[in-house]
């Protein structure tokens, strides 16, 4: 067992109280609305925020247990991490950020930066190497800081919403690219996020967060399909499918699902529910994915409303209260599901 | 009527410059400057202000630091008594460093059997400077600590650095501007420095007498152009250090 914790924490009127088990190189997704405690859990495993009951061990070796008065401070933990807003140094370039780590255990300068110059061609930032971290776009800050994390060589890498800080376009590129970037590290990884597609594509297993609290976890699929609170049922509602790509197309079970892009191999397919337009006669517009099925389920969202549509491609649909009115949906209506090839987030599985 | 309380407060900053460049005597100018009094006294000015500011970078530093960052009892008290020679008379002041560091002085009477004399000395001149302008530099300083962004140096820790490390690394470079803003004001301050030190170092002419002494002796005496002259040098001397400094780290 990589990671094996049973941290309560209290800070101000928030407690954490949680228990988590990470084999060695599994791939945890910590998923959680914000202020649900999984930063200060993070914080706990690197180090940087000492838990007031329970025992952390990482690796086999206890870091942390009040009972003991076994402490080890961050900089004695291998773990590296992926900060929120990557919190890169300004006064350093990026070659600098990257040996930064290495420098202070003790590597010659030269070394170093020959060492930190390798992780970031690795990562793919050749060219930005003496940039200042103002200088970069946000997708080369989150690889720098990746770079920075790995330079290390930690047994445990933390990242923490490490993509959040993009705009839509960049977050889809560089979901990809950290994707391979984790599949190519052997340690055990830990992410952080409130973003489940981030979770659905990154993670082998999630662990639910909720006031500081463990609501639910397993494997992706399970939890999905399981939803223990309303939270989890929130995420769920993000139509995801596990299939086969052939070029554009991607096979679930006898259905096809078109893509912009081509793709190869087993990937997930997401449609976000807001792309899905709902009709009651065959559309013959210029969507590419068009599906028939009867209504499931009609639940207000917000301002919004979620229609669940049961068929062969069974999908959730967010409209307008004034659509379901226009439209006259009602449960057991039967509707025709539209989504545009390019509303079809494909990532490799 | 917000603008003309604006300018009226310029003014008032601006007429006794004017006063003094209005009054200089600019012909017998370089004779004043050239004379070997006004010279030891300019060179022993910029000596002490300089020695005064890197005692306060090197003490001054670690003392924000603490205020910033290090939660303790008696906290508030340590910063009220660390920043009252701002607002205390500096003759108050010579006269406290005299009691606690002259001979036969608190502290001053073992200093004395180590031999360190400070009274009536230039390193009595630097540390009467020290004890009226640190208190610019940790109060700069201390602020910047206060809202430099701790998370960076969490980073550092988990990359490896120890607290010392850290702080050398990472929090130094982060708050470098109001450091060097901070060391500024405490220059200027140093350098124009006259109650404390006359109090405390006494006023002998090649040993303590400093730049602001120095004119103000002679504007006792008959030379009162001397004194003009070289109030003008302390002014154009400090307006340019203040002006290149703040343009530097509006730039940066």
């Amino acid at each position: 067992m990589s990671v094996d914790a049973h941290i309560r924490v209290t800070r101000g009127s928030f407690s954490l109280d949680v228990e988590l088990q990470v084999a060695d190189g599994e791939m945890l997704a910590v998923l959680g609305p914000n202020g649900s405690g999984k930063t200060t859990l993070l914080r706990t495993l690197s180090g940087l925020l000492a838990i007031d009951h329970g025992c952390i061990s990482i690796d086999g070796k206890i870091v942390d247990n009040p009972a003991t008065d076994t402490f080890v401070p961050p900089e004695e933990r291998a773990v590296g991490v992926v900060f929120q807003d990557y919190l890169l140094f300004e006064h350093l370039s990026a070659l600098d950020n990257v040996a930064f780590g290495l420098r202070e255990r003790g590597a010659a300068r030269s070394a170093a930066r020959e060492r930190a110059r390798a992780l970031l061609t690795e990562v793919g930032v050749d060219v930005h190497q003496a940039a200042r971290p103002s200088e970069l776009s946000g997708g080369q800050a989150q690889r720098v800081a990746l770079a920075r994390a790995l330079a290390i060589q930690p047994t445990l890498l933390l990242l923490d919403e490490p993509l959040a800080a993009l705009d839509v376009q960049t977050r889809v590129d560089t979901r990809r690219h950290l994707r391979a970037v984790l599949a190519r590290f052997a340690g055990t990884r830990i992410l952080v996020t409130h973003d489940p597609i981030d979770a659905f594509t990154l993670a082998d297993r999630l662990l639910i967060v909720e006031q500081g609290r463990l609501v639910q976890q397993g494997r992706t699929d399970e939890v999905l399909n399981n939803p223990r609170t309303a939270y989890v049922a929130e995420l769920a509602g993000v139509n995801l499918y596990r299939g086969r790509a052939d070029g554009g197309e991607i096979h679930v079970g006898s259905e096809v699902i078109v893509a912009a892009d081509a793709h190869a191999g087993e990937v997930i397919a997401i449609v976000p529910p807001h792309a899905v337009v709902l009709h009651r006669v065959r559309p013959e517009g210029s969507a590419r994915n068009v599906w028939p099925g009867t209504i499931a389920g009609i639940e207000r969202a917000g301002s919004r409303v979620r229609v669940r549509v049961a068929g062969t491609m069974s999908i959730i649909a967010e409209v307008t209260p004034a659509a379901i009115g226009a439209l006259g949906l009602i449960e057991g209506s039967q509707v025709w599901a539209a989504v545009k090839a390019t509303e079809v987030e494909v990532h490799p599985a | 009527m917000v603008v003309v309380g604006a300018v009226l407060a310029a003014l008032f900053f601006v007429v006794p410059l004017v006063g003094l460049v209005w009054r200089a005597p600019w012909s017998s100018s370089w004779k004043v400057l050239s004379s070997a009094e006004a010279r030891a006294a300019l060179r022993l000015s910029l000596e002490t202000s300089v020695a005064a500011t890197a005692l306060a970078v090197v003490f001054g530093v670690p003392l924000a630091w603490m205020q910033a960052r290090v939660s303790y009892p008696g906290r508030s008290i340590v910063r009220a008594v660390t920043l009252l020679p701002m607002v205390l008379p500096p003759v108050v002041g010579g006269v406290a460093l005299l009691l606690a560091l002259g001979r036969n002085g608190l502290v001053g009477q073992y200093l004395d059997r180590v031999g360190v004399h400070l009274p009536f000395h230039v390193a009595g001149a630097v540390v009467a400077e020290t004890f009226v302008s640190m208190p610019f530099l940790v109060l700069t300083v201390e602020a910047a600590f206060r809202s430099a962004d701790q998370r960076f140096e969490d980073a550092a820790r988990t990359l490896g650095a120890t607290r010392f490390s850290v702080f050398r690394r990472v929090t130094l470079p982060m708050i470098r501007p109001s450091l060097i803003a901070g060391a500024v004001l405490c220059w200027a301050r140093a350098l124009g420095e006259f109650g404390a030190t006359i109090t405390f170092a006494g006023n002998s002419q090649g040993k303590t007498q400093t730049l602001p002494l120095f004119v103000y002796v002679t504007l006792e005496g008959a030379n009162s152009d001397a004194a003009i002259v070289l109030s003008l040098v302390l002014v154009v001397v400090s307006l340019v250090v203040l002006v290149s400094v703040y343009r530097w780290l509006g730039t940066s």
